[in-house]
């Protein structure tokens, strides 16, 4: 870990970016923003932790706990919501049991995330699995790809 | 591009989600594995375009033969040997595929400014865009004018602010440009949040070019050396061609030092934002770019005075600055010809909903909403009623059938209770509840809220609670009169436009279909079906013939019934998913 966060630091000074692009950074290498890696980089930095953090949890970017192996992204702009998105949230919930309040199954294995709008409404409902873009969804397309990663799992 | 044959692949968004990269590598593999491949690879360029704005037909391809063009719709990898025998080496297009009349009503009753090469050139081509008068008018006016010569051409053309304000545009740039000072910026805002409106990404993915060269203009025409577009980093197609656009112009010296000959410097950067709907607000987009929580500052300055780092700074949308490059080569009395009297040019809105043609159309401003619904959006989807228009996103309002006869335009939409916003339109059938609706948008502005202000933090929070309790069945008499009085005093008192305009879907939900909200809260009843706790599903059984497909669909096992003779769904099971209702094919289950 040490490692990745020397290397964004280096980036850092070399640029002279802002603590948004840190952030961003940690995230894409560790996948979520760990507590330890904010209180590294308020240390070398001397940013108090209260800024890194208030900055990670205002932008929806970012996420404290680590999310899951794989991420199923609902988008549910407007176009998604009147096409049924909220149906197939639901139903995804139920089908990886993953109480309404959380996002992340326990063994870390499905993430799933609500995105507001990711500009594909001409073929809502639009979904995200593993970073693979499926538009017009229905519920039973979506449970053949969910049953179709949990075997390869 | 003189070869004989073009191939053009939609690759926006949409068209790589519908397999776009798939079908131009089939047809790249295609061209070369055939045996006549030495012929035919010379003449045939595989080209990537970007959005084609008919999103509802993709994959699109194009293609050209000897000038003549056949567009293909919904072409998967499978279809491509075909087209290429068929068509390409035997000359007869595969008919059954091509597009119909649909796809010609829709693009012929558009008029195209900002949208005109959309599709059309290379987006990540810096040659494309100049073998189509790209970078001209950012060479006149680098060259031969003077930054009151473009001021004045802006403000005839009567061009006004398109991230929805309607602020003139340059007025906007007069103001900065008289302000003297050593550093100030241009910012492009590409934050483009509203959810179901996607115009500037697809400029920023289609015709990145015409982005940077209007902000080159705007760079001259205020004395600014330094700009940024603000993007969000999950739009990452529209930051890859971005980048690469911006690479090509500093190669070609269109940025940089001693831009187009001259000795004027101008420098873009792209800021990636992290995802927050109010940084679409001007000190909030401002404020993250410096590195902060993206939360609105009062305007206790014009941010042409004091705005990026309290310099001066002109900040336009994507579609703006889209405008200005056709401005000066077409000239000022063109492009306000085109608009109404108050209001010149044309707005792109995205097109989505429950309507047949979804995608990105550009009208001139003054345009019906009719004529943008039948006559471009093709009507409704399965010959439903239409009920309603939501313009402008969760910032806008709601526009019912009565007045589909309003004019477009930023003054008379304000006075149907809604605005041009972003200008996203979600077009809502009967099958469409009001209510759900209003909350829906609610919940957008509550949690994207950045919390600053009380009106708007806890005054939306107190809103949201109250469609839930109506929507879930608890509603009480006095709840309408309580969700207009916080309405009005949220909308006069919060500090920014998101507060400001948060309650928008309520207020004109409750003004053009008040009787929706009456029968959620005294019949406890959702007249269009929606509701999850106000309806129930049952089972036709004279229809019923039973064959199991809604027992064997239902996730919850609350559907019972031996085969062969009628079902029947346990209330006391049944989560309401609707998975039976779309099981069924003999509509023996209803939802009421």
């Amino acid at each position: 870990m040490e490692k990745i966060l020397e290397k964004i630091l280096n980036d850092y000074q070399l640029n002279k970016v802002n603590i948004i692009s840190i952030l961003q950074d940690i995230e894409n290498s560790f996948g979520y923003i760990p507590e330890e890696a904010v209180f590294w980089f308020s240390k070398k930095l001397d940013i108090p932790a209260s800024r890194f953090f208030g900055t990670a949890t205002f932008y929806s970017q970012f996420h404290l706990k680590p999310r899951g192996k794989n991420i199923v992204t609902v988008c549910r702009g407007t176009a998604c919501h009147v096409k049924g998105s909220e149906r197939l949230i639901n139903r995804l919930l139920m089908e990886l049991d993953i109480s309404p309040d959380e996002d992340t199954t326990a063994d870390l294995k499905f993430t799933i995330e609500k995105v507001n709008c990711i500009k594909a409404c001409g073929i809502a409902p639009v979904t995200i699995l593993n970073q693979e873009v499926h538009g017009k969804m229905t519920l039973d397309k979506l449970m053949k790809e969910i049953k179709k990663i949990k075997v390869s799992e | 591009m003189n070869k004989d044959i073009v191939i053009k692949v939609c690759t926006g968004t949409s068209g790589v989600a519908s397999g776009g990269e798939k079908v131009l590598s089939e047809f790249q593999d295609t061209i070369s594995s055939t045996g006549i491949e030495a012929t035919f690879y010379e003449r045939c360029a595989t080209q990537r375009v970007g959005c084609r704005g008919f999103c509802a037909k993709d994959v699109l391809v194009d293609i050209i033969i000897n000038g003549e063009k056949t567009t293909y719709k919904h072409i998967k990898p499978d279809m491509v040997a075909r087209i290429f025998d068929e068509h390409i080496i035997k000359g007869n297009p595969v008919t059954e595929w091509t597009v119909g009349e649909a796809f010609y009503n829709f693009h012929n009753k558009q008029t195209k400014v900002v949208l005109s090469q959309c599709g059309e050139i290379d987006p990540e081509d810096i040659n494309a865009y100049m073998t189509v008068g790209g970078y001209k008018a950012a060479g006149i006016a680098l060259t031969s004018m003077g930054t009151e010569e473009i001021v004045a051409i802006i403000k005839e053309s009567n061009l006004r602010g398109r991230g929805g304000g309607g602020f003139p545009t340059g007025l906007k740039w007069e103001l900065c440009s008289r302000i003297k000072s050593e550093i100030k910026y241009v910012i492009c805002n590409g934050n483009e949040s509203d959810p179901g409106a996607f115009m500037d990404t697809s400029v920023m993915e289609g015709d990145p070019h015409s982005v940077i060269e209007g902000m080159i203009i705007c760079a001259k025409a205020t004395e600014s050396h330094h700009g940024y577009i603000y993007t969000k980093a999950e739009y990452s197609l529209a930051v890859k061609r971005l980048q690469k656009a911006i690479e090509q112009c500093f190669e070609k010296g269109f940025l940089g030092k001693n831009i187009f000959g001259t000795d004027f410097a101008f420098d873009i950067r792209i800021f990636q934002g992290a995802g927050a709907f109010v940084c679409g607000e001007a000190t909030a987009l401002m404020r993250s770019i410096e590195g902060k929580r993206g939360m609105p500052t009062p305007k206790l300055w014009r941010t042409v005075e004091k705005g990026l780092w309290d310099q001066p700074t002109v900040l336009n949308n994507v579609e703006t600055f889209a405008n200005i490059p056709k401005i000066i080569l077409n000239g000022a009395q063109w492009y306000r010809n085109l608009g109404t009297e108050r209001s010149g040019g044309t707005k792109v809105f995205s097109l989505s909903g429950k309507v047949k043609n979804t995608g990105l159309i550009e009208v001139p401003l003054g345009a019906s909403l009719r004529e943008i619904i039948y006559d471009i959006g093709g009507g409704i989807e399965g010959g439903k009623a239409f009920k309603g228009v939501q313009v402008g996103g969760p910032s806008g309002g709601c526009i019912p059938a009565g007045l589909l006869d309003t004019e477009v335009d930023y003054e008379s939409l304000a006075q149907a209770g809604s605005i041009i916003g972003s200008g996203g339109m979600v077009v809502l059938d009967e099958t469409s509840c009001m209510v759900n609706t209003a909350k829906f948008f609610l919940e957008i502005t509550q949690t994207e809220s950045c919390g600053k202000c009380i009106p708007c933090r806890i005054g939306t929070k107190r809103m949201l609670e109250i469609l839930e309790r109506i929507t879930a069945g608890n509603g009480k008499e006095g709840d309408i009169e309580l969700l207009e009085e916080l309405g009005q005093y949220i909308r006069a008192t919060s500090l920014c436009g998101l507060g400001m305009t948060a309650p928008n879907p309520v207020l004109s939900t409750l003004r053009y279909f008040r009787n929706e909200y009456e029968s959620h809260i005294r019949d406890k009843k959702c007249p269009a079906a929606v509701c999850k706790d106000l309806i129930t599903y049952s089972v036709l059984e004279e229809i019923c013939n039973g064959c199991g497909a809604c027992k064997r669909a239902c996730p919850a096992d609350a559907v019972r019934g031996k085969r062969k003779s009628p079902h029947r769904i346990d209330p006391e099971i049944c989560i309401k998913c609707g998975t039976c209702f779309d099981a069924c094919k003999f509509k023996a289950i209803i939802k009421a």
